[in-house]
């Protein structure tokens, strides 16, 4: 038995981010100190004070609560728009790669249209037909996401079936689904789940990009990309309104890959 | 000859991918629901302006009909005609696709130049001050959006310092170059995190590999063991995803000239999806997905150069 080593830093502070970000999202009104959508034209374009710690808006709106409210809309993309990609990815890059041969050849020509579109105008081509939201969003997410796991999958799942304790497990006559979930795939699937911290930052970054073009979430949504294209044409006189909505997207995106980092390195020990 | 009939392979390979995209292409604008020539004229339209746009796109055409007529003016270069812009889809992408190349490239060598240095660096003081600050920095890079950072890289360094200029594109290369800098750099930031962080660690997994211990026991100079064993090695799997980021990088490209208002492909796309401007979004996807296809013809190339098992 190996000792029980102690956790990383790095997964310390992504997952204490990623925690906190959850409960804020989950029951944002705990946190907010005013509504996120009420007007007061007597705090029009109010600098960082007590009252209001992050200034706010031209409608008087107060930006720490639209930040925080925009918590819920944010965590839910990452989530919904990662999940299924990587599900169905990961057991279709496993099949794939253990398969090989015409399966694999295939699934080639399938990643590469896929990926030759370049993600973001696949996206948005299929967002401005269907109409903006976030729904139809996660659809044109869907169609795409799964690709870029079940590369990372197959490719892993390649090096692994060539090694001795495959060749044991088909010796000792295991069938190969057997060997595909119970064996291989639990030295293959780190990368995926690296991947898919990454790729949940990565959501939200795709959210926000959309709510800032318009075709996201809706004002007056509070959503961080939303927030900051609203500020754009204040940076020079209000830069509260979009650099505190901004600052919530790193520290979010920075949960996600220092967990990510994070659980490398366990997996990685664990091995 | 292994290589030659890696490439001879590949180039074979390209063609069902190429069918594949013009498929996709053709039925995302048909089978998505809404019509475009409803689309374009609102609601209100009437029934003969309705017919007049379909006809003038042959949306009154059988299906199949349709599909060759595409095909053919795919195949031939010419893409049809814009509508709102009133000029051949072709002319339209031949001056505003060069634009978002340029940036792309431009993008793609400051990521490069950032990454693989810092990365040696990252990778050989590892879980030292110098270790972390890179990684802590290019971390903060990875969750940066492309348009945060370009509002703010412009207020700061375009509106306030006045060292750059605040949008669009110039006249005459080096006015070009001014103007693209600081889009090129708010692009290349997050690919060169994705590219650091990959190759750090592939550094990492390669420089206790056995061959380069055995490099190392046969005295060779430090320098040419990183160079010739190490990164050659580790740079595998990083031209992989630098490959793959091509795509994740003329994304980013729409967005960032819809920021720094720069006249090129990425732009023209966001103005036509918003006029509804069919042909050319058409045209425009498919020279984006061509492009990006050559990409990854190219990266293949250089894998299997790095890497000869790849070609096998």
């Amino acid at each position: 038995m190996q000792a029980r080593t102690a956790l990383p830093l790095t997964l310390i502070i992504g997952g204490g981010i990623l925690l906190a970000s959850m409960i804020i999202g989950l029951f944002p009104t705990l946190f907010a100190p005013y509504d996120p959508n009420v007007f007061d034209y007597n705090a029009l374009l109010q600098a960082p004070t007590l009252a209001h710690p992050m200034g706010t808006d031209n409608f008087g709106r107060d930006v720490l609560s639209r930040v925080i409210h925009a918590y819920t809309v944010d965590m839910q993309i990452a989530i919904f728009a990662t999940v299924v990609p990587f599900i169905a990815g990961t057991i279709i890059g496993a099949l794939v790669g253990y398969a090989g041969g015409w399966a694999e050849a295939l699934f080639g020509r399938v990643v590469d249209a896929v990926i030759t579109f370049p993600f973001l105008v696949l996206v948005i081509a299929i967002v401005s037909v269907l109409g903006p939201g976030l729904v139809n969003m996660y659809i044109a997410v869907g169609i795409v996401g799964w690709v870029f796991y079940a590369r990372i999958i197959a490719t892993e799942i390649k090096v692994q079936k060539r090694l001795d304790y495959a060749a044991a497990g088909r010796a000792m006559g295991y069938t190969h689904l057997r060997i595909i979930f119970r064996h291989l795939l639990p030295n293959a699937i780190t990368p995926a789940i690296v991947y898919w911290m990454t790729d949940m930052a990565l959501a939200i970054l795709l959210g926000s990009s959309l709510g800032y073009l318009g075709l996201g979430a809706q004002p007056p949504t509070a959503e961080w990309g939303v927030q900051i294209a609203d500020g754009k044409n204040f940076m020079a006189t209000a830069w509260w309104i979009s650099v505190f909505p901004g600052l919530a997207i790193v520290v979010t995106g920075l949960g996600f890959s220092l967990t990510g980092d994070g659980l490398a390195e366990v997996l990685r020990t664990k091995r | 000859m292994h290589l030659a009939s890696f490439i001879a392979r590949r180039l074979l390979q390209l063609i069902p991918t190429l069918l594949f995209i013009l498929i996709m292409v053709f039925a995302l604008v048909r089978l998505l629901p809404g019509d475009p020539a409803s689309a374009m004229l609102g609601d209100r339209a009437l029934d003969a302006d309705v017919a007049r746009i379909n006809k003038e796109l042959g949306l009154d055409q059988p299906i199949v009909v349709q599909f060759v007529v595409f095909a053919k003016s795919v195949a031939t270069g010419a893409l049809g005609n814009s509508i709102t812009l009133k000029v051949p889809v072709a002319e339209l992408i031949a001056t505003r696709l060069p634009i978002t190349i340029v940036l792309t490239l431009m993008a793609a060598l400051i990521a490069v130049l950032l990454a693989v240095p810092l990365a040696f660096v990252a990778a050989t003081r590892r879980g030292r001050m110098a270790d972390s600050a890179v990684r802590g920095a290019f971390q903060v890079g990875l969750s940066m959006p492309v348009f945060y950072l370009g509002l703010i890289l412009l207020t700061v360094f375009g509106a306030q310092l006045r060292w750059f200029p605040v949008g669009g594109y110039g006249d005459g290369f080096l006015d070009h170059l001014h103007h693209l800098f600081l889009p090129a750099l708010t692009l290349a930031l997050s690919l060169s995190a994705v590219l650091m962080r990959n190759l750090r660690a592939a550094i990492i997994e390669v420089i206790d590999a056995e061959y380069v211990q055995f490099a190392r026991a046969k005295g060779l100079p430090p320098g040419l063991i990183l160079l010739r064993h190490v990164l050659r090695n580790a740079l595998i799997s990083t031209v992989a995803l630098f490959g793959l980021s091509i795509g994740t990088l003329l994304s980013g490209a729409v967005i960032t000239e819809t920021v720094f208002a720069i006249p090129g492909a990425g732009r023209l796309m966001i103005d036509s999806i918003y006029a509804r401007d069919y042909p050319v979004v058409q045209g425009l996807t498919i020279a984006l997905a061509v492009l990006v296809s050559l990409t990854f013809l190219l990266t293949d190339l250089v894998q299997a150069w790095l890497d000869p098992r790849v070609a096998r």
